[in-house]
């Protein structure tokens, strides 16, 4: 592989290398002594670590609990980007500043907070529990803590694509006969959806490792409500170091290619997969 | 050739940040304290999470024992969390002179990765390594509105029980082992008996939080449950902040001796050559004004005079240890909490 010898951007060499070293020691690095720390196992141990009941349970309940969450933000956020990129009214900035906050808050004092709104005697509980949904101590405590979370995201990379789209284009739509929903569906949504689908990744994978607002909310019991995170840092209380890395790895891989696909998809959409 | 340049180039910029970053390492390792040379000296104290107000207090009483007595300045650093977790962070590099942790099975830990501590550290002081004790008793609502009275009573149909994960938490070890243990004895032996009760027991556990202080919040602020199992200091500590017209604390007839134990990490200390001041600072906690400081804080004093004066704070009860009933901590650790023990059989599915 060869180079190219001349390009329009000088510094190709320079930034290419301070990205490489950057990603190497803040990325990579970590990533690679978590492997190694995983390679102490043989293969036995290793496939028994990683398809143990409880560590199939906690996937399926981290990565279940995330994607709905992902989805419920994709919803939500686009409503929200929408309402703020459309409309104007008073407190807009507020609200405006408003949604970073999860991003802000330490993730703890979520947990807390949203404990003890939904708890049974909590503002929000005490309306939910007399028709019988129980929020804390179930996966559904873990699906609102991993929205609250993932908000921002969504919310925050479709802003700016609904931003640049011109108003005209959906009144030459309009004025061509489309009607509203028609507009929607194969003129705005086909541009905002590569965003759309990049701000539910991220909520997404910023689900997947969530851990300081669930353990409050979730109840936390084997088989239950034990999401992945929890169980890696059991696993480390247990001094059992190498079938935490292994569950990990096991995480980061599902993660990694779940990311990658939805890369693919992106790119799919962007170049035009979606229109008509 | 070019790409060459490139490639050597890039491979410069990974070297030069690299070795900035190892020249910034910490330096204070090589920093020998001697404790008899008359300069201030400074041990780290890592211990487990309900400790802080007891230690503090005790560390004042040492610092001004220690300086009457041999001159230098002593200063104790305090480090709290889970105990397991601060074993982990010894067995990690934190830099603990000595431990004082929430079970003997977490030093042992120390002993078998990276040789920490040595085998016999339990022999080292009296009493087990352990200067004052506690037990594990309920905390339950102001009137005892479900009338919990004894370990049954937890395991019945309707009882919401709040202890935390014995996974996670020293405390939560003590309560499974005192529960289990109660059962086992009542039942004359009968180890399927006591498995049935302990399972029935955790399905009445609707939180499993993964610290003492997370159960006690759920308790208390969240008010989930019906009974929460914990540390009798805890137990009054909670009572004391939260109010003692919300709660109650009710001995059962029959619980576990909780015996938190210390030691010296002698790899630490032998590197730091803070030896000295260490062992001065363990023997210290056997003394009068240590042990009182401990009743003070309901820790049960073990050095007998003063156990006698505070006898009247602490209700008796019967108890028993996990050496006579579960044959040891490294046997009830194997048989109970490590991957597949009882404690795994009780969520795992048919």
């Amino acid at each position: 592989m060869r180079f190219k010898r001349y390009s329009v951007l000088p510094g190709f060499g320079l930034s290419l290398g301070y990205t490489v070293v950057y990603l190497s020691l803040i990325v990579l690095l970590p990533l690679s002594a978590l492997v190694v720390k995983t390679s102490q196992l043989s293969w036995r141990q290793f496939v028994d670590a990683v398809t143990d009941p409880f560590a199939l349970a906690a996937y399926r309940i981290s990565f279940g609990a995330s994607f709905v969450a992902a989805i419920a933000n994709a919803g939500i956020g686009l409503l929200v980007a929408w309402v703020l990129v459309r409309y104007e009214f008073t407190g807009k900035r507020l609200i405006d500043a408003m949604v970073d906050l999860p991003f802000a808050l330490p993730t703890a004092v979520a947990g807390i907070t949203l404990a003890s709104l939904y708890s049974a005697n909590g503002w929000i509980g005490r309306l939910l529990t007399p028709m019988g949904i129980h929020v804390t101590e179930t996966p559904l405590g873990i699906i609102i803590a991993l929205t609250f979370i993932g908000l921002p995201f969504v919310v925050r990379t479709v802003q700016p694509v609904l931003q640049d789209l011109d108003p005209e284009v959906e009144e030459a739509a309009g004025s061509l006969g489309a009607g509203r929903w028609r507009t929607f569906r194969h003129v705005i949504f086909p541009e905002i959806f590569p965003a759309l689908l990049t701000g539910f990744s991220l909520a997404f994978a910023r689900a997947v490792g969530e851990y300081g607002s669930v353990i409050f909310i979730a109840g936390n019991r084997p088989m239950h409500t034990e999401i992945a995170p929890l169980l890696i840092v059991k696993k480390l209380d247990e001094y059992q170091y190498s079938s935490a890395a292994a569950i990990a790895v096991v995480m980061l891989a599902a993660s990694f290619t779940l990311l990658l696909l939805i890369s693919f998809i992106q790119r799919w959409s962007a170049s035009g997969g979606l229109k008509p | 050739m070019n790409a060459l340049r490139n490639v050597s180039f890039v491979g410069l910029l990974l070297i030069t940040p690299l070795t900035v970053l190892v020249g910034c390492g910490d330096r204070n390792d090589s920093k020998k304290q001697t404790a008899s040379s008359g300069e201030p000296v400074k041990i780290l104290n890592v211990s487990y999470d309900p400790t802080r107000e007891l230690y503090k207090q005790i560390n004042e009483l040492f610092a001004a024992d220690w300086k009457t007595k041999n001159g230098p300045v002593v200063t104790i650093d305090q480090s709290h969390g889970g105990s397991g977790k601060q074993a982990r962070a010894v067995i990690d590099g934190l830099q603990a002179d000595v431990v004082t942790l929430g079970l003997a099975n977490d030093i042992d830990a120390l002993h078998e990765h990276g040789d920490l501590v040595a085998a016999n550290w339990q022999e080292r002081l009296p009493n087990n390594a352990t200067p004052f004790d506690s037990t594990i008793v309920f905390i339950v609502r102001k009137g005892n509105p479900k009338n919990i009275k004894d370990w049954d009573d937890l395991a019945k149909d309707g009882i919401s029980v709040i202890v935390p994960n014995p996974k996670t938490s020293g405390g939560a070890r003590w309560a499974y082992l005192a529960a289990y243990g109660a059962t086992l004895k009542k039942s004359g032996n009968d180890d399927a008996q006591a498995r049935a009760y302990i399972t029935r027991l955790y399905h009445n556990v609707p939180v499993l939080d993964s610290g003492a202080r997370g159960s006690t919040v759920t308790f208390a602020k969240r008010e989930v449950g019906d009974v929460l199992l914990g540390w009798e200091n805890e137990a009054y500590l909670a009572q004391q902040e939260f109010g003692k017209d919300k709660f109650e604390i009710i001995y059962p007839p029959l619980s576990i001796l909780a015996e938190p134990p210390v030691s010296v990490v002698d790899k630490v200390a032998d590197k730091r050559g803070t030896r000295k001041v260490a062992e001065a600072y363990l023997a210290f906690l056997y003394t009068d004004a240590a042990q009182e400081v401990a009743a003070k804080n309901y820790y049960r004093p073990t050095v007998e005079s003063v156990a006698k004066q505070y006898a009247g704070q602490f209700p008796k009860i019967d108890t028993f240890t996990v050496k006579e009933v579960f044959g040891g901590w490294q046997n009830a650790q194997k048989t109970h909490f490590a991957d597949g023990g009882v404690f795994d059989q009780i969520y795992k599915p048919k």
